[in-house]
């Protein structure tokens, strides 16, 4: 073959390639660009056809009014709080229980890895209705206790990503530590703790995340107005005869602003738990 | 036989005590309990009462319940490997060397951390016949969009729409496979003259096969979970005076979704159990399945 016939055949692929990845871009990003031009919109804007991308006339009220129309600041304090409770099990669990299995040697290790993984399959719908009644028997419904007290047991996920990154932490450490007369705690607590950080950051986006999106248990367990969070509230827009879609989006944007800022400032932990989490074995 | 608990036994047990406590309670306590309720009839008031085989019998000749079936199958057996092929091809892209391969990533993996409630939300926004970005868009090509989520058939493309947005988790495990394949593979199928055609099936495939397997048992399994998406939508979208909608015709009637509705809707707490033990012995027997595919499938990518 010719070799500028080659090179024009590279670069005329290597065109065809960008031309891909930017239709792409554009197609993944699209809702975020609706999301945000929608919530500046004015309403007759946004139901005249042909639709525009761009406000025609930028409006800022639309944000002022969707925190009116709902109390979304509460809702916004609700799942702030239970999204840091939620986070301070997760982070207090996880790592004991990654440890035991990681870097103590005992009898019930093994068995404890293996119920790790069949407990994510269990799906949740077989679990939700003996829980319900469980907490509705303990007066808890209506509570956020439902909502905070699995993540103070430990999700098998975490776990199973906080052991793999344990057991690459070099046992050596741990012995010196033991020679230097500093018992299992001590040396959890001095040396285990401190050099599993990376990992400890990555559960605590994912739980962050979890909790803050968490759509189902809310749905099941929080009834009173006042006491929801915002994936519920975001369905009070829904509720009534026509959709206010410019006030929705408006309020969409404050709740997931929140999740975007996060991911941009964790951005490599993310791909670091998929890729230390032992998936790839 | 007795042997004495070491000190390690003793530590290793108390450190993980929270989660086995958590195991106990929130786990096997309620996966018991499900089972026994499976055979029982109660609302949230009332006890349950022993009714026998009568909630299966019921479900068996339940149209919705096939209906609730068919179309969780649907998601299963069709979505999930279209979007296991986009998840994929997706990271082709963004395992490529050029300029905007790190914000092909960012912008691959971005959508699957937003709150499903609001991403859902925007969708039905855009799904809109009339005023939705996307028929709008159709129409600059004189095409006349379908309306999405209002025509029975087109509802479940739309969530496979959808969720081809969703798949940055699968795209990141598929990433992380890919960047493992040695770079020598592909130089010495260069020097052999293979095309990029014969390098993808001769040696990309093979070597991330085992992550594919792996991923798409986890994504049958979730799909079989697949609830908020068509919760928020058959709420969302009108008529639905008595609080359980399954879309159009049922077309979206997932079966959580119609599960759910039995539950907490028509609070038959009793046949809600005995479809979540049915659901149950379906991932789970899925789940064998799949893990024994998936030895095979390492095995064989071994072998060549």
């Amino acid at each position: 073959m010719d070799i500028n016939v080659f090179k024009i055949r590279r670069r005329a692929s290597h065109v065809a390639f960008y031309i891909l990845a930017i239709a792409l871009f554009i197609v993944f990003l699209s809702p975020f660009i609706v999301m945000v031009t929608t919530s500046f919109k004015t309403l007759d804007d946004a139901f005249t056809v042909p639709v525009k991308i761009l406000p025609r006339e930028w409006t800022f009220s639309n944000y002022g009014d969707a925190v009116e129309r709902v109390p979304y600041w509460r809702y916004m304090g609700n799942t702030a709080y239970i999204t840091l409770l939620s986070l301070m099990g997760e982070l207090i669990v996880v790592p004991l229980v990654a440890y035991s299995l990681a870097k103590i040697r005992w009898r019930g290790a093994g068995i404890v890895s293996g119920l790790l993984m069949a407990t994510m399959m269990i799906p949740y719908t077989v679990t939700m209705i003996p829980l319900y009644r469980t907490w509705h028997a303990f007066g808890l419904t209506g509570t956020y206790v439902p909502l905070i007290a699995p993540h103070f047991v430990g999700h098998a996920y975490y776990i199973i990503i906080m052991r793999q990154f344990m057991k690459g932490i070099p046992n050596s450490l741990f012995e010196a530590a033991k020679i230097d007369g500093a018992n299992e705690f001590q040396r959890y607590i001095t040396l285990g703790i401190p050099l599993c950080k990376p990992a400890l950051t990555t559960v605590g986006i994912y739980t962050f995340i979890a909790a803050w999106s968490d759509y189902l248990a809310p749905l099941i367990y929080i009834s009173s107005k006042d006491r929801m969070t915002l994936s519920l509230g975001l369905q009070q827009f829904l509720n009534e005869f026509t959709v206010d879609w410019t006030l929705l989006m408006a309020a969409a944007v404050i709740f997931v602003l929140p999740v975007v800022v996060l991911f941009f400032i964790f951005q490599r932990n993310f791909v670091e738990g998929v890729a230390t989490s032992g998936l790839k074995a | 036989m007795k042997t004495r608990l070491t000190r390690d036994d003793r530590n290793g047990f108390l450190f993980a005590l929270p989660w086995i406590v958590g195991f106990l309670l929130l786990s096997i306590y309620p996966l018991i309990m499900s089972l026994y309720y499976s055979f029982t009839e109660f609302s949230f008031i009332s006890d349950p009462e022993w009714v026998g085989l009568d909630n299966f019998r019921q479900l068996f000749s339940d149209r919705r319940f096939y209906k609730s079936l068919g179309n969780t199958c649907f998601y299963a057996f069709v979505a999930t490997p279209i979007l296991l092929l986009v998840a994929l091809l997706l990271a082709l892209i963004a395992n490529r060397r050029f300029a905007l391969r790190s914000a092909a990533r960012t912008i691959f993996f971005l959508p699957s951390i937003i709150p499903m409630v609001a991403a859902t939300m925007v969708w039905i926004w855009m799904f809109d016949p009339t005023y939705g970005y996307i028929n709008n868009f159709l129409a600059l090509f004189g095409i006349e969009g379908p309306a999405w989520l209002i025509n029975p058939k087109t509802t479940k493309w739309a969530l496979v729409m959808m969720g081809s947005w969703c798949t940055g988790t699968s795209m990141l495990t598929c990433l992380a496979a890919l960047q493992d394949v040695p770079r020598s593979y592909y130089e010495s199928a260069d020097l052999d003259g293979a095309n990029a055609v014969q390098k993808f099936f001769h040696i990309t495939i093979p070597s991330v096969a085992h992550v594919l397997v792996y991923q798409a048992i986890l994504n049958l399994i979730n799909a079989f979970q697949y609830f908020t998406q068509v919760y928020v939508i058959t709420t969302a979208s009108g008529g639905n005076t008595s609080g359980a909608s399954g879309g159009p015709e049922n077309s979206i009637l997932m079966y959580p979704l119609y599960l759910f509705h039995n539950a907490f809707v028509y609070q038959k707490m009793g046949k809600a159990s005995a479809m979540a033990w049915i659901l149950m012995i379906i991932v789970g027997l899925l789940t064998i399945v799949m893990v024994k595919l998936s030895n095979k499938a390492v095995s064989n990518a071994g072998a060549e």
